[in-house]
């Protein structure tokens, strides 16, 4: 069989020299996977790691050995970088998958009404039972009120980039945006942290929210400021020919046109922020009770609360459930904005 | 309102400025808005950039502050100690352990992700069937999207308990290096957090590589390929040498996300502070780390302290960041010299 489609394949490309066939590398990666099991029961390898990676040796060396042969060294490097292109690949779909795979199926187990409606108020973290009401309440508080003041303000400064923004002051700004994006968010959580220490305040849950803003603010930016670059400069020309101001042009003309990929820019920068631990954890504190008042004590937020299910709870099975359940609500919040922000951008995307 | 703005715009227009032509848009931003609802605007949003500066000023004059305060009552070096006891009297406290902590798990992270992302950026650009390349990409994204409290719970729950088979190999083969032993202790080491850390910045390396190799002049590649060149030889060929700055850049955008990660870091590792040879025995501590494990029995005094060791972390992923974008700018302009 080999011999017949080797032949086929020979023929009309004389130009190219011997080529191996298509389904070559499917079925040495058959052949490999095979021997290497046979290798693996005779040589009595009970761990299925090691059989996957003699099989991928194997096909590494038959592969190169084989195309060298058949193709020529040259074909044959020119596979051996495929092949480990793909293998790199997959080794970034196994940690997906498994931590996918993981918070799913342990985040169902107690993932239910009562959970999502009630509080740790009464229950011990090494117990079974309460829920994330009041870290759901304290999460989107302080993703709000960041929201409320990170967005308008990284909008605005998008626009300036934009629409007026030349000299050293806009190039300045710019880089010193680029390098705001690399603050870690920890550090975020000290500045706000080192205000309150000198104004000798208790943790609350507006504090959290300051250090989320600023950690929005280049996201928001970078993303706004894309967004306008690809608006076309006739329509604001054609809109300031007819005498408009500029800035109800900018209103009036270039927001509206790009307001999609805006708007996406800024759940992106929401989903982003939702996750961080690091500022609340140094800010907010982190309260068992529901406490609805942002601008008094500590509140609770939903990464806080799967940090804490975790750490303090000595290794109870009960919290390390209550977080992988956490976890799931905070994933799928985030991956719920994400395709939210990704549908909004497809279907309002500039024409 | 047309009336209104006519009458503002001749207003303003006519009388001051005699030579300037109708046609200076561009000048008129220049030199400032005329009308005053732009003046507000024009306000407003200088502003907001202005604010965004004040922002890093404050973060970076407070930060220096507070961390001041606590240097100057330090008894030990605040550079070379390898203790870190805020309650004490006198206080001793150094970053020696936290800074060597965070560069070696940021190196780690480094040599696993960087050729992985790089073989990853060149399969969504390259290699993957075209129908796949949309998906894999987002697929890349997700792993972006995930929280990193969530890795942190993966890696503390999941990935270390699968460690052992890895670590106890190493140990049998490599652990008369000194780099590699292992004591059988619970894998909760700095080569784990590595791991874990490659992981997480593995999405960023991959989607600023990818934007790269996508710019890579169409004609560079056909020219290889009518030359008779394989894939893999047009990109090693015009690809990579294209790509090598920005990939260089892409890197160090990771090492900053790498040296600043918290959360994951402090549940995966179990920290102390020395400085230990062995990558796999559990040790060790990153500057992040410390801040939140030690952050909830702290003093104020003890709060100022940490306050002062986020201060070098902020000033080292002031500096990382800063080159990497410095290398891109460079590279845009050469692109487009080139393009």
């Amino acid at each position: 069989m080999s011999h017949a489609s080797a032949v086929a394949d020979k023929t009309p490309s004389t130009l190219r020299g011997a080529s191996l066939p298509k389904w070559f590398p499917w079925a040495l990666a058959a052949g490999s996977l095979a021997l290497a099991a046979v290798i693996g029961v005779a040589g009595g390898l009970d761990s299925k790691v090691q059989w996957g990676l003699i099989a991928g040796i194997l096909f590494v060396l038959g592969t190169y050995g084989i195309a060298a042969k058949v193709e020529g060294s040259r074909q044959a490097k020119d596979r051996i970088a495929t092949s480990l292109v793909w293998v790199a690949f997959l080794l970034a779909v196994v940690p997906l998958v498994s931590l996918l795979w993981t918070t799913v199926a342990r985040g169902v187990k107690v993932l239910d009404v009562y959970f999502l409606t009630h509080s740790m108020g009464v229950v011990a973290d090494s117990e079974p039972g309460g829920g994330i009401y009041h870290a759901i309440l304290g999460s989107l508080e302080q993703v709000g009120l960041a929201t409320v003041i990170g967005a308008p303000i990284g909008i605005l400064t998008a626009i300036y980039l934009v629409e007026y923004g030349r000299g050293n002051l806009a190039k300045a700004v710019t880089f010193f945006v680029d390098v705001m994006t690399g603050i870690p968010s920890i550090v975020a959580g000290l500045f706000i942290l080192s205000l309150m220490l000198m104004l000798d305040m208790q943790p609350f849950g507006f504090a959290g929210s300051l250090a989320l803003a600023i950690l929005m603010m280049p996201v928001v930016v970078r993303s706004t400021e894309e967004m306008l670059k690809l608006v076309p400069n006739e329509l604001r020309e054609a809109s300031l020919a007819l005498g408009v101001p500029k800035w109800r042009t900018i209103l009036k003309v270039v927001v509206p046109t790009s307001i999609g990929g805006i708007i996406t820019g800024v759940m992106l920068a929401i989903a982003r922020i939702a996750g961080e631990t690091a500022p609340v954890l140094l800010l907010v504190f982190g309260n068992p009770f529901i406490n609805a008042n942002p601008f008094e004590g500590a509140q609770a937020s939903l990464p806080l609360y799967i940090y804490q299910q975790y750490a303090q709870s000595a290794g109870s099975t009960a919290a390390y459930d209550r977080a992988w359940a956490a976890s799931l609500t905070l994933i799928a919040f985030v991956m719920i904005l994400n395709l939210l922000a990704r549908g909004l951008a497809r279907w309002k995307a500039p024409r | 309102m047309d009336i209104s703005t006519q009458q503002t715009d001749t207003d303003d227009t006519s009388p001051p400025t005699p030579p300037p032509p109708p046609s200076a848009e561009e000048k008129r931003a220049a030199r400032g808005a005329t009308r005053p609802g732009d003046r507000i605007f024009l306000g407003l949003s200088r502003g907001s950039g202005i604010f965004l500066l004040v922002i890093m000023a404050a973060i970076a004059v407070f930060l220096t502050y507070r961390a001041y305060l606590a240097i100057s009552k330090d008894e030990a070096n605040f550079l070379t100690a390898f203790e870190w006891n805020t309650s004490l009297l006198p206080p001793k406290f150094g970053i020696a352990v936290l800074a060597f902590g965070t560069v070696v798990s940021s190196i780690i992270a480094m040599v696993i992700a960087v050729p992985i992302a790089v073989a990853i950026a060149l399969f969504i650009t390259h290699y993957a069937p075209r129908r796949m390349s949309g998906p894999v990409s987002y697929v890349i994204d997700l792993l972006a999207a995930v929280p990193s409290i969530v890795y942190g719970l993966w890696g503390a729950l999941v990935l270390v308990p699968h460690m052992d088979g890895l670590f106890g190999w190493l140990n049998d083969y490599l652990g008369w290096t000194g780099v590699f032993s292992w004591d059988q202790g619970a894998p909760r080491s700095m080569l784990t957090v590595g791991i874990l850390l490659a992981v997480m910045i593995l999405p960023v390396i991959t989607n600023v590589s990818r934007e790269v190799f996508r710019q890579v002049p169409q004609m560079h590649e056909e020219a290889a390929l009518a030359l008779g060149a394989t894939r893999w030889e047009v990109i090693r060929m015009s690809v990579l040498p294209f790509g090598r700055s920005g990939v260089i850049s892409a890197s160090m955008l990771g090492l900053g996300r790498a040296l600043g990660e918290t959360m994951a870091v402090a549940t995966v590792l179990s920290p102390d502070f020395d400085i230990h040879a062995s990558l796999l025995n559990p040790g060790g501590g990153t500057f992040a780390q410390n801040i939140a494990s030690k952050f909830n029995e702290a003093t104020e005094f003890g709060r100022d302290a940490l306050i002062a060791s986020g201060l070098v972390l902020f000033v080292i992923t002031l500096l990382v960041n800063g080159a990497a974008r410095m290398i891109i700018a460079r590279r845009k302009e050469y692109s487009g010299a080139n393009a």
